[in-house]
């Protein structure tokens, strides 16, 4: 398959690292990530709570772990999704008839005329805290990245000598697209999935941060660098906490994305 | 030239009928009873009865269905009427002049503070390489991996908490800038400074380069003559792409710091679901987003008249 440079395999590491926490942290504690305990609030980590606990005296381990799920999900769901619908509609694009083509085009160019903060900003206030919303908006604005990539790489293969003696030999397009665009298409692919995971978990945080994001109880990593933000004095390692868990995340995804390039 | 002007303009006219549209359709389709949200937060949160909403209805119009509301909305763009915030009752436009100035004096403060940074290190790493680069693509990564936000918040946390230098949030001062604009100018030359490495590497390396300094140029005019323009031209079209970032840092930044930008200002529409101002503010940013990157492609083609390179 691809082959990984030392970046991108630290990079893999890294965020194998973090899903082995986000998904077995669980089973190491007893509790849940919701239950107060306002008698032992901002503990710092101890044999009970080996990350402490927050303002509100929930474990700290069970609530970052959470966090760490949802933002993981989010970046698997958008990836997926806006790659299918991308890469889709590229290949479409490139080989179909020039309309649609056109049609797609002027949807890309509409959707890029707005910043895509902005763009999510306004799904987010339709459903607040809507985690679907979320999703939706930001596979909106990211799929437009696979399709562009999967347009261009599909529209220079089709006057290729090797597809056009796969048409003339009358094989199917399925076959085509399996057999000459998609291995083509999916080097640059994997870059962009790795950027976009990172992307979409950085647009979670921020919409949490200006809280029309996720919202309280659920434990969300933007959302929780606001809380504990006003205990910093009292309790800098709550607020570091959340901080260190999203730039590790979007980290890993930029590692791994990394060619050898830059 | 005139036909990559005429093309923008077109798309420009496009775009802002299709932001304002959909806004328009996305406004309209929340949930809740916008009367009672308005009169909220006219009278306070402890004041509001189902009466003030019924006063608020009717004086704002707010029974009408949606597809007249859209066309009433509709005919006074046209006359570049963007109609009144429903909320505060002054014009959108007006408020929208107000904050666009403060926006784009972060945005040009936070760009101008970034060339600064960025420029001297990505031309100096790309010069002497060695441990400097090793830092700078330490930094600049690790940069790149945390959002706008958190670079503004430990700015809070170290200029203005810890040491008081600068005030935590506001505007008036020359003083309020500071942070604002150091936060957005981070986030920007974490990527541009890298960009710049790598041009100024590939022009410093390049045999037309060579000859310059071969055929007994100083550094300075080899650098002048041969050196800046070929090194400017992908980093100003990279700087078109950046742009997006600009303003995505701008909205983070302006919420974090409140800084009374268009970026704050949708951010409190938004909560307050006031329909003209959330419109008005979304439509001038799809606006200057296409107005900047048409002054982005006018640069480049001035840099590198031979053109073909404007898509």
């Amino acid at each position: 398959m691809l082959a990984l440079s030392t970046t991108q395999k630290s990079g893999l590491a890294l965020l194998v690292l973090l899903i082995a926490y986000a998904l077995c942290a669980p089973l190491l504690q007893a509790g849940d990530a919701t239950t107060q305990n306002l008698s032992q609030i901002l503990t710092s980590p101890n044999a009970d709570y080996w990350l402490g606990t927050d303002h509100f005296g929930r474990n700290m381990w069970l609530r970052l772990a959470e966090a760490m799920q949802l933002s993981l999900m989010m970046a698997a769901l958008c990836v997926i999704t806006s790659a299918i619908i991308g890469v889709t509609a590229g290949v479409l694009a490139a080989t179909r008839a020039p309309w649609f083509d056109r049609v797609m085009d002027g949807i890309v160019t509409m959707i890029l005329a707005l910043p895509g903060l902005v763009l999510v900003l306004i799904f987010a206030a339709i459903v607040p805290g809507s985690f679907w919303m979320l999703y939706v908006a930001i596979s909106l604005i990211q799929w437009i990245e696979y399709f562009r990539i999967s347009r261009a790489i599909t529209q220079r293969l089709t006057q290729s000598p090797a597809v056009q003696s796969s048409k003339l030999m009358g094989f199917g397009e399925w076959y085509i697209f399996r057999r000459h665009y998609f291995p083509a298409i999916m080097p640059p692919l994997f870059t962009i999935a790795a950027f976009g995971a990172a992307n979409a978990i950085l647009m979670m945080a921020s919409l949490g941060f200006v809280y029309v994001g996720i919202q309280p109880p659920l434990a969300e990593l933007g959302l929780m660098i606001v809380e504990h933000f006003p205990y910093y004095s009292d309790a800098p390692w709550l607020l570091a906490q959340p901080l260190a868990a999203l730039a590790l995340v979007v980290l890993a995804c930029q590692l791994m994305g990394r060619g050898k390039s830059l | 030239m005139r036909q990559l002007l005429l093309k923008r303009l077109l798309q420009l006219i496009a775009v802002s009928w299709g932001v304002g549209t959909l806004t328009f359709i996305l406004m309209r389709s929340l949930p809740g009873d916008m009367a009672y949200r308005i009169a909220a937060s006219r009278y306070g949160m402890d004041a509001v009865d189902s009466r003030a909403a019924d006063i608020v209805r009717e004086e704002l119009g707010l029974d009408q269905g949606a597809l007249s509301a859209y066309w009433q909305w509709f005919t006074d763009l046209l006359s570049w009427n963007l109609g009144n915030s429903l909320v505060s009752g002054a014009p959108v436009s007006e408020s929208l002049w107000h904050m666009l100035g403060h926006s784009l004096l972060l945005a040009g403060a936070g760009m101008a503070i970034a060339l600064i940074i960025a420029i001297p290190l990505g031309l100096a790493s790309a010069y002497w390489g060695g441990w400097l680069d090793r830092i700078l693509l330490t930094v600049s990564t690790v940069m790149r991996a945390v959002p706008v936000f958190v670079i503004g918040l430990l700015a809070v946390i170290v200029f203005a908490l810890e040491w008081n230098l600068f005030p935590v949030a506001g505007f008036g001062t020359p003083a309020h800038l500071v942070l604002p604009a150091l936060t957005l100018a981070l986030s920007l030359a974490a990527i541009s400074n890298r960009v710049i490495h790598t041009e100024a590497k590939r022009v410093f390396g390049s045999s037309f380069y060579e000859f310059a300094r071969m055929k007994g140029l100083s550094p300075w005019q080899a650098f002048k003559h041969h050196g800046i323009r070929n090194i400017a031209v992908p980093v100003v079209a990279f700087l078109g792409i950046q742009l997006i970032t600009v303003v995505e840092g701008v909205v983070m930044i302006e919420s974090l710091f409140s800084w009374p930008g268009i970026g704050h200002g949708l951010a409190h529409a938004i909560f307050a679901r006031d329909i003209p101002l959330i419109q008005g503010a979304a439509l001038m940013m799809g606006v200057m987003f296409v107005v900047l990157n048409t002054l982005v492609d006018i640069a480049c083609h001035y840099l590198d008249p031979r053109g073909g390179r404007i898509a």
